[in-house]
């Protein structure tokens, strides 16, 4: 990655950490700049700390790096915090009344803000804030006018007044500034595209539009609340039925329902709701019904760290519900890929008749990332597979919902459709979709059944491509990561080619299927394996060797809630390879 | 080739016969209530093809299987979300739900109240015959105190819930009790439920011929008194409802208690559904709304 330029901005909940936020993403993605943003955060409204990082530059910004380039402390804990993550060349802009500065690394310019005497603090509240903001942008080297178009924007719909009092308190900052402070070294520029800017659960949601799903329900919970958000507002404009229901049994219950209809329906929840949904996964197996669950991964067990991300569910994934069935399950790579999946995913659980599973977690849910906005594809192929919808074709009474096939995948006749009546069922069922349960147990019957349900495994592996190698074919080390540590791996990779140590990476997008027999190939001639993963077990670790008996050399696991930082895992692979250790727990040092 | 216009014939009781026979006890109160049921569906003429029929789990459940509609035999307790799901995404079908007291009050108890507030358009009717029977005769949650069963042994010291006054409580737009006994009583009821444009609710006694020995035909029989025999009572009268719902002893109230029509149903008040139901939309989304979606995000 080429140049980039973070920005921490923390403070107690309620302190308005979030606009500046949002200001600052806007200028940078109009400037055609990439951004990566990450909002540390605690289940709390009001106090508590909030610490949001945007990171950003001209090439795509994939994590949200290591140090700061510039801090604006809300209060007095952030400063003593996160000074330290400051690094030479960066600045501290804070309010000189309240705030006192701390011992800061060498070559870090701190800059106090005169606040009271350059604004009118009894009448604006967040005066620190926006002075601030003016303040960066003077010293960052942007002109003033990319700020006052977002203030306008930003506060315009309250009323003119309330944008007219923060530019001039903005313009009073930035003015300050460059009067009395050091310009940064480096001065973004401005790059001829645009971006769009979206969380991962917006993307999610909005691949779900894209998809062509009709019915959307959810029980709120962090951190896959944002998709309900998207779909709360937006269901309407888009022709889509968005339901808030009880509890996630509910939940996934009316989504296999509104599927059985003959409709695309989706659902999301975070652990605690997916351990709910799990009996009714097997329903949608078994019934043939096919549905998207997806599963924003947050700190388990139990109600866990309700606001930080883990990548610990994925066992809870593999082994929800009772009794061997088909299922998929992926885990989104970035932001970007919350959204391309569930166009993806909804083709194959069509096909197959089977619940598709995505593995998503805080980081990309609640992260924000710039993307390139031909990705967002409205209009992506929708394959419904074999429905039938109206009553051309088989003859009245012939007709049997799951009818022995050699795929497995029999045609699904959806309600509504003269002719084609019959019962799909949680118990184990004749082909006609007759119980075979109670009164007309039948141990050939039931094995055919399990047999042609699970033939698709078959087809839904062939559709499926393998995993793939990224990096030298010849590494010192190979990096094995899943689902969003894409990024953080990606840049690890090139800070250790930067210190002279080669490393490629087989980042794992489809969980089930596996591809084993493809990942043990690409692993073959690998010199050293390290297994990274943001959980205390290496659930990743386990289920790969358990799929294919293949040991990793060692592991880097971080379960304290935060996301993996790219010096992380290059010290980690360092003292790995040094031989001090096969297991590696980096510490955060990030204090939220 | 010329198109032959046939006049479709009238369904009558063995358009509705399902593929199986019932596996229920000789004697259960469920043959009744599926003879009512295949009756109001002859007499209000609605095609086979047009219902879906969504149950839980337990005897009662068993009840799509012997009946000709689609059907969904889902899991216990989630009949209600299962069956609001299918409303929601094809308004246009006639959904009954059918179960028993354990799968809609006790595991699915969550599913019920709110599946009345909601105020889906379909029609749930409880085969309530105040014991689990499916898994051998355990306390239900309509058991009355006291009761001996094998999972009370020493008799039931958990009071019952009453069905009708709950949903009464919960906002029930339709509310109705019924006696597999009265074939005829029940039959009507079933089609002003299902007639009825929001949640219709039917609590139905259907004895237990095996393991309830206290609630059986014969203890209901002089018991039950039809709300319609009394023509001072007013259904649109809901404290009246309330009232007549507690009533239980020498004399225990059938019929109708309740039904209020000025509420719309869950897919009137949607705005999504006003130009038709959400499986006839197309797949893709209006591109102009697309474009919309990203540029809010640039």
């Amino acid at each position: 990655m080429s140049h980039t330029f973070t920005i921490g901005i923390g403070g107690a909940a309620g302190q308005g950490v979030a606009t500046p936020g949002d200001i600052f993403a806007k200028i940078f993605s109009r400037r055609g700049l990439h951004l990566n943003a990450y909002n540390a955060y605690q289940s709390i409204i009001r106090g508590g700390h909030t610490f949001l990082m945007i990171r950003t530059g001209p090439e795509p910004v994939t994590n949200m790096g290591d140090s700061l380039d510039l801090l604006i402390p809300l209060n007095q804990d952030t400063m003593d915090r996160h000074l330290g993550l400051l690094r030479a060349g960066g600045a501290c802009i804070y309010n000189a009344d309240t705030i006192k500065p701390g011992q800061a690394a060498q070559g870090v310019q701190l800059c106090p803000l005169p606040v009271s005497t350059l604004a009118d603090i009894t009448r604006n509240k967040v005066a620190q804030n926006t002075l601030a903001m003016g303040a960066a942008l003077s010293m960052m080297g942007i002109g003033f006018n990319a700020l006052e178009s977002v203030i306008v924007e930003q506060f315009g719909r309250k009323a003119a007044s309330v944008a007219e009092e923060n530019i001039a308190v903005a313009r009073a900052g930035y003015d300050y500034a460059t009067k009395n402070f050091k310009p940064f070294a480096y001065s973004l520029p401005i790059v001829d595209t645009k971006y769009a800017v979206l969380s991962g659960n917006t993307a999610l949601a909005m691949g779900g539009a894209a998809a062509g799903v009709k019915f959307y329900c959810a029980y709120p919970m962090s951190p896959s609340t944002g998709v309900l958000h998207w779909f709360a507002a937006n269901g309407r404009k888009a022709g889509i039925m968005v339901r808030q229901v009880e509890d996630e049994i509910g939940v996934v219950n009316m989504t296999i329902g509104a599927a059985q209809a003959g409709v695309r329906a989706m659902c999301a929840t975070s652990g605690g709701g997916f351990a709910l949904m799990s009996e009714a996964l097997g329903l949608s197996a078994m019934a043939e019904i096919p549905i998207v669950v997806i599963d924003c991964q947050r700190a388990g067990p139990s109600t866990g760290v309700p606001t930080k991300t883990e990548q610990g569910d994925l066992w809870q994934m593999l082994g929800a519900a009772f009794g061997d069935y088909p299922r998929v399950i992926a885990a989104p790579l970035d932001i970007g890929d919350c959204f391309t999946l569930i166009p993806e995913i909804f083709n194959i659980v069509d096909k197959f008749q089977v619940p598709g599973l995505v593995l998503c977690d805080l980081l990309l849910s609640e992260g924000r990332l710039s993307v390139d906005p031909k990705i967002l594809d409205f209009a992506p192929p929708i394959d419904r597979g074999e429905m039938i919808t109206s009553p051309n074709g088989h003859a009245e009474g012939g007709y049997k919902r799951y009818l022995i096939t050699e795929s497995g995948v029999s045609p699904r006749a959806i309600p509504g459709v003269p002719g084609y009546t019959h019962v799909v069922s949680s118990d184990e069922h004749d082909e006609d979709g007759v119980l075979i349960s109670d009164m007309y147990t039948n141990a050939t019957k039931r094995r055919a059944m399990m047999e042609k349900r699970m033939r698709k495994e078959a087809g839904i592996a062939a559709a499926v491509p393998p995993p793939r190698l990224q990096g030298p074919k010849d590494a010192d080390v190979t990096l094995i990561g899943w689902g969003s540590t894409q990024g953080v791996i990606e840049e690890a990779r090139a800070q250790l080619a930067q210190q002279g140590i080669t490393a490629n990476q087989l980042q794992i997008r489809w969980i089930v299927p596996l591809h084993g027999e493809a990942i043990l190939d690409q692993l073959r001639n690998a010199k050293r394996t390290i297994i990274v993963e943001n959980n205390y077990s290496g659930q990743f670790a386990r289920y790969l060797r358990s799929e294919t008996s293949f040991v990793a050399d060692g592991h880097i696991r971080k379960y304290d809630g935060e996301p993996f930082m790219p010096h992380h895992i290059v010290e980690a692979v360092r003292e790995q390879l040094a031989g001090d250790t096969q297991l590696s727990v980096p510490a955060h040092e990030i204090m939220v | 080739m010329a198109t032959i216009v046939e006049t479709p014939k009238p369904l009558t009781t063995a358009d509705f016969k399902g593929r199986v026979d019932p596996d229920w006890c000789p004697g259960c109160g469920d043959f009744g209530v599926l003879a009512a049921v295949q009756k109001a569906l002859v007499e209000l003429q609605i095609p086979n093809h047009q219902i879906v029929t969504v149950s839980g789990i337990g005897c009662s459940s068993n009840f799509p299987g012997f009946i000709e509609t689609y059907g969904m035999h889902t899991l216990h307790g989630r009949s209600l979300p299962v069956a609001t799901g299918v409303k929601m995404a094809n308004h246009e079908l006639t959904v009954l739900v059918t179960g028993g007291d354990g799968d809609g009050f006790g595991i699915g108890g969550n599913h019920f109240t709110h599946t009345i507030r909601k105020n889906v358009d379909l029609t749930y009717i409880v085969m309530d015959n105040q014991i689990y029977g499916l898994t051998t005769g355990q306390t239900s949650p309509t058991s009355r105190l006291g009761m001996k069963t094998k999972s009370a042994p020493y008799g039931n010291i958990e009071s019952p819930i009453n069905p009708i006054t709950m949903a009464l409580a919960a906002g029930a737009t339709f509310v109705a009790r019924g006696f597999s006994g009265e074939q005829k009583h029940l039959t009507d009821l079933l089609k002003q439920a299902i007639q009825h444009k929001g949640f219709s609710f039917i609590d139905v006694f259907s004895p237990c011929v095996t393991y309830n020995k206290d609630n059986t035909f014969q203890w209901f029989r002089p018991r039950v008194k039809k709300l319609e025999d009394d023509a001072s009572y007013d259904a649109s009268h809901w404290l009246a409802a309330i009232e007549k719902s507690t009533l239980w002893g020498d004399e225990i109230p059938i019929g109708k208690f309740f039904e209020r029509t000025d509420l719309p149903s869950l897919h009137e008040a949607e705005p999504v559904t006003q130009h038709g139901t959400m499986v006839s939309r197309p797949e893709h989304i209006d591109p102009a709304a697309a474009q919309a979606f990203i540029d809010e995000l640039m």
